[in-house]
């Protein structure tokens, strides 16, 4: 069963050729046979899992079930789950029993989805490589010595190792769809304000969006159908129709006007990933889509502009982790000041203190017109770019990452080279705009596979139209049922 | 050298609404500490602000009341620093777009001129919540049900010059909000709140001195208290030769002097950002004209209609529009009786001064405004004097009765049968043949005492003017 996609499980589910309680079983000793070594778990909730799936099961009998109801999910840890432990990946918050649940945890509960547990990440979503996390790294299923990618890498990890058929994850600066190209699945990070954030732990509240993470365009359609909606709880999710998002996913691209951004193909792009990217637009020339160069000339400006802004709205968002209220607490704390100190110094990452002190920094008096103001007129000229191209095509199309993955530790001491892993993905978020990755093919480190990932963006609230460009894709090919060897 | 003294005033006001700014829980005063604080005023990881759109519109009142330009977009910002009664480790505030700007107010002063104070800026915020320090044995406790309640900051231009200026303004403020409905005015729990900055410069000069900030002042006695203390203060540095430095000060009323919280050095770095959770605030000309359509009649108007409709002087009229609760009883008994002029003078004089002596509210009256109009009626229709009237009132305030049965049970009524009062003289001129005598002989001073003994012995029910007349007549023989 685990190598089915959700659309099929829902089918399964629906037909009584299994129950969600032994569907859940089965994913539930997948865990325990192979996280050991991936690490993308931080928390397996079986027995609520086991509960929710006999309530589903019941549900399905009395025919009051969605399609997704009995299907089992994961969610990433950033998402506050009431009653189980949501740490964000940080020694912070390792003591934290959420007292109420996220929009998205709320509404995949009321769709009838089975919690397998809380996925690994990085500390706070701050990182692209699983590294940060305080519960140690998440192992790459395709290679156990490369990294899942981040900071969405134990929900990438999971779904590639079909440790759940699907997850959730949330992307500010690239962390739905990085990790989804380095572990070869289908991720989508939504527009912003499709899908809301209450209960979501905010990294920068203005980049945040949460996602499906799958294992096809489809199961990230059906999964975004319960996640996205206008949110009264949060004030920048956006009130607007959510349409099916499975209706459009067989219809012809014949004519579709694809974009390819020239700074996208240039220098610090790997032969290997620009090859399997290439194959790939070919495949949608094949399927009748028309190419188109463009240019998004500001794009190679996102890098540094997302690395004020993003650590400058954290700066702020993190300050509610003080030890007062909840989270870590340090011992005999000599006064005030001290104990701010130390149960932020002790409590807090490396690279989550990096980014702290950057914002910090950025929003200093005599330093705010220079950093955070010119970053966002930047981020506007960037916004721009792209609303000129969607003038003139479609859907943009290019590489999600500049290389396959990386192995653990090699990027760990650099971090300007780690930040320039989401060259390609971060100008989606400052713009707000919908993107996606798929799988595409392989790449070739030391004679093991690792994945490479298509991305696709689209126009504002265009996720119908990025889905339906995925799934064509995926209707032609095969990559994306590619499974690692050892979990297959 | 002759100082002249500085004051702009930043008041905090609370606004009257049922649930906090960004979230639905409730903010009524009083309850155990933290069972009024929900997930967001809590500061939890991951919940959101939600605007509450009363307090847009409470605002916007305000900014309207004051004749201030009410913005069409309005931003709010993050005020960052750690404290442990700010959960979220930053307060909602609105800094380089406020909801209101350019507005004034007209305070009244002592010789019946009016000065007109320039308000800069009026911006919506969030209450932090509270630490207390006692009881905890070492500890702190935090009570975080003010957190998030909602709050106007009304800043005004350094326009006052004495300690009496900044009370009258804090007066007109406070009378102000409620009369908008916006602000219950309860000083004691700190709905209405002020911070004062004060510094002096020689007479004459233009460029404003270094001031001291005084935080938190919540009486208006205390704001003038304060406000002299500080002066004084910084007149003696001045005149020893020293200078005086910008910093944050206490004042303590228990001891009656103002003490250095921080100094501008130690001051925080705020870094202010607009709130990326928060949409700016937009409204339109139809919003705002909605709100001007609920304005009430506002003090100063009121104030010229008082003079007009009740023919009373422009201080009779000041007093009562003071606040609403007083106006809108004056109105009820003035209405009641037709008799302005005692109305006027029964509120400010007796009422007034029994509300002061029990530290009371007009609102918390036991002389509800119908038992101190038919009062006033039995006044009108001779049934008692004016000077019997006070034993019925300090009655009526006792809690004895309305004015009837005050009267009745008390036998209050006064004598107005001519007979009656002429046979109680004539015993009173026979029992005092020597007063007479030397009446009669040109000592008209005397005739105060025939009226004393005839008030007595009627126990002051004698009609005054009847017993004046017949006195008057008897005593001449």
């Amino acid at each position: 069963m685990h190598t089915k996609t959700i659309a099929q499980l829902s089918q399964a589910l629906g037909k009584g050729d299994i129950s969600s309680e032994e569907l859940t079983q089965q994913f539930l000793n997948r865990i325990e046979l192979h996280d050991k070594e991936l690490n993308s778990f931080i928390t397996v909730t079986a027995d609520l899992a086991l509960t929710q799936a006999r309530a589903a099961d019941a549900r399905r009998k009395s025919g009051e079930a969605t399609p997704l109801t009995g299907v089992p999910l994961l969610h990433k840890d950033i998402f506050c789950s009431q009653g189980v432990k949501t740490t964000c990946g940080s020694k912070m918050l390792d003591n934290f029993i959420s007292p109420y649940n996220a929009t998205v945890v709320e509404k995949c509960n009321a769709a009838g989805m089975v919690m397998l547990g809380k996925a690994n990440m990085d500390e706070f979503a701050m990182g692209s490589s699983n590294e940060t996390s305080y519960y140690g790294p998440v192992k790459n299923p395709w290679d156990l010595a490369a990294v899942p990618g981040g900071s969405s890498g134990g929900s990438a990890a999971a779904v590639a190792a079909r440790l759940t058929p699907i997850a959730t994850g949330t992307d500010t600066g690239g962390s739905i769809r990085q990790p989804a190209a380095l572990c070869g699945i289908t991720g989508l990070k939504p527009t912003y304000g499709r899908v809301s954030r209450y209960g979501m732990i905010a990294f920068a509240s203005s980049l945040d969006q949460a996602g499906p993470m799958a294992a096809s365009a489809q199961d990230a359609a059906m999964l975004l159908n319960v996640m996205a909606g206008f949110d009264a709880r949060d004030s920048t999710s956006v009130e607007r129709d959510v349409p099916d998002y499975t209706v459009a996913l067989d219809d012809s691209i014949a004519g579709l006007k694809i974009g390819l951004p020239k700074e996208y193909f240039g220098e610090g792009l790997d032969s290997d990933v620009a090859k399997v990217v290439d194959d790939a637009i070919k495949q949608y020339q094949a399927l009748g889509a028309e190419l188109v160069e463009i240019s998004l000339p500001n794009s190679q400006l996102s890098v540094p502009v997302y690395y004020v802004v993003a650590p400058a709205e954290c700066s702020s968002n993190l300050s509610r982790f003080d030890g007062v209220r909840f989270g870590y607490r340090c011992e005999d704390p000599k006064d005030l000041e001290d104990f701010y100190k130390r149960n932020r110094g002790e409590g807090f990452g490396s690279e989550v203190k990096r980014r702290i002190m950057i914002g910090t920094y950025a929003l200093s008096a005599g330093y705010y017109d220079a950093y955070y103001l010119k970053a966002q007129q930047i981020r506007k000229l960037i916004s721009e770019d792209f609303v000129q191209a969607f003038k003139k095509v479609d859907v943009i199309m290019g590489p999600t990452t500049p290389s396959v993955a990386f192995n653990i530790g090699e990027k760990v001491d650099d971090p300007i080279t780690m930040y320039l892993s989401d060259v390609y993905t971060i100008a989606t978020n400052l713009a707000g705009l919908p993107g996606m990755s798929i799988p595409a093919g392989f790449g070739n480190v030391s004679g093991k596979e690792r994945p490479v990932g298509l991305q696709i963006i689209g126009n504002y609230f265009a996720e119908d139209k990025l889905l339906n460009v995925a799934h064509v894709y995926q209707q032609a090919t095969d990559w994306h049922t590619k499974i690692p060897a050892a979990y297959s | 050298m002759e100082w002249e003294t500085v004051i702009g005033l930043e008041i905090h006001t609370q606004l009257a609404t049922k649930s906090k700014i960004f979230s639905g829980a409730s903010t009524a005063y009083g309850a155990e500490p933290n069972t009024q604080a929900c997930a967001v005023d809590l500061g939890l990881p991951g919940v959101l602000p939600v605007l509450n759109k009363d307090v847009v519109f409470m605002a916007a009142k305000l900014g309207l009341a004051l004749g201030a330009t009410v913005a069409k977009r309005s931003v709010f910002a993050r005020k960052n620093y750690f404290y442990p009664d700010l959960p979220k480790g930053y307060q909602i505030s609105q800094l380089e777009h406020p909801i209101v700007e350019h507005g004034t107010l007209e305070i009244e002063l002592e010789d019946g001129t009016s000065k007109t104070i320039g308000v800069t800026r009026a911006h919506l915020e969030e209450d932090a919540g509270k630490s207390l320090h006692e009881d905890f044995h070492g500890q702190t406790g935090i009570d975080l049900n003010r957190a998030g309640t909602p709050l106007v900051e009304i800043v005004s231009e350094p326009d006052m010059r004495s300690a009496k200026e900044a009370v009258a303004y804090m007066k007109k403020m406070h009378s102000l909000v409620q009369y908008l409905g916006i602000c219950d005015g309860n000083m004691q729990e700190g709905s209405f709140r002020c911070d004062a900055n004060v510094s002096i410069r020689p007479k004459g000069q233009k460029e404003y001195g270094t001031r001291a900030e005084l935080k938190n002042i919540n009486s208006f006695r205390f704001v003038e208290r304060a406000i002299n203390i500080e002066v004084e203060r910084q007149i003696d540095i001045l005149e020893g030769g020293g200078k005086v430095i910008q910093e944050t000060r206490l004042y303590d009323a228990d001891k009656n002097e103002t003490r250095s919280m921080r100094s501008k050095e130690e001051a925080n770095d705020y870094r202010y950002f607009p709130d990326p959770d928060l949409l700016p605030v937009v409204i339109d000309d139809e919003f705002i004209n909605s709100v001007r359509e609920t304005l009430p009649e506002l003090p100063d108007q009121k104030k010229n209609r008082f003079v007009s409709e009740y023919v009373l002087s422009v201080n009779d009229a000041s007093v009562l529009t003071s606040s609403r609760d007083m106006a809108d009883y004056f109105e009820t008994v003035a209405k009641s009786t037709n008799e302005a002029k005692l109305t006027a003078n029964w509120i400010i004089g007796d009422l007034t001064a029994a509300l002061n002596k029990n530290d009371k509210a007009i609102n918390e009256s036991p002389v509800t405004a119908d038992m101190l109009a038919s009062m006033i009626s039995r006044i009108q229709d001779n049934t008692i004097s004016g000077k019997i009237a006070k034993e019925v009132f300090e009655a009526m305030w006792s809690g004895e009765g309305d004015a009837d049965s005050v009267i009745e049970k008390k036998g209050l009524k006064q004598i107005t049968d001519s007979g009656a009062i002429e046979k109680i003289i004539d015993e009173i001129i026979a029992n005092n043949p020597k007063q007479l005598e030397e009446y009669r002989g040109g000592k008209e001073k005397l005739f105060g005492f025939f009226v004393g003994q005839a008030m007595k012995a009627t126990k002051g029910k004698a009609n005054p003017k009847q017993l004046n007349d017949l006195l008057k007549a008897k005593l001449s023989g």
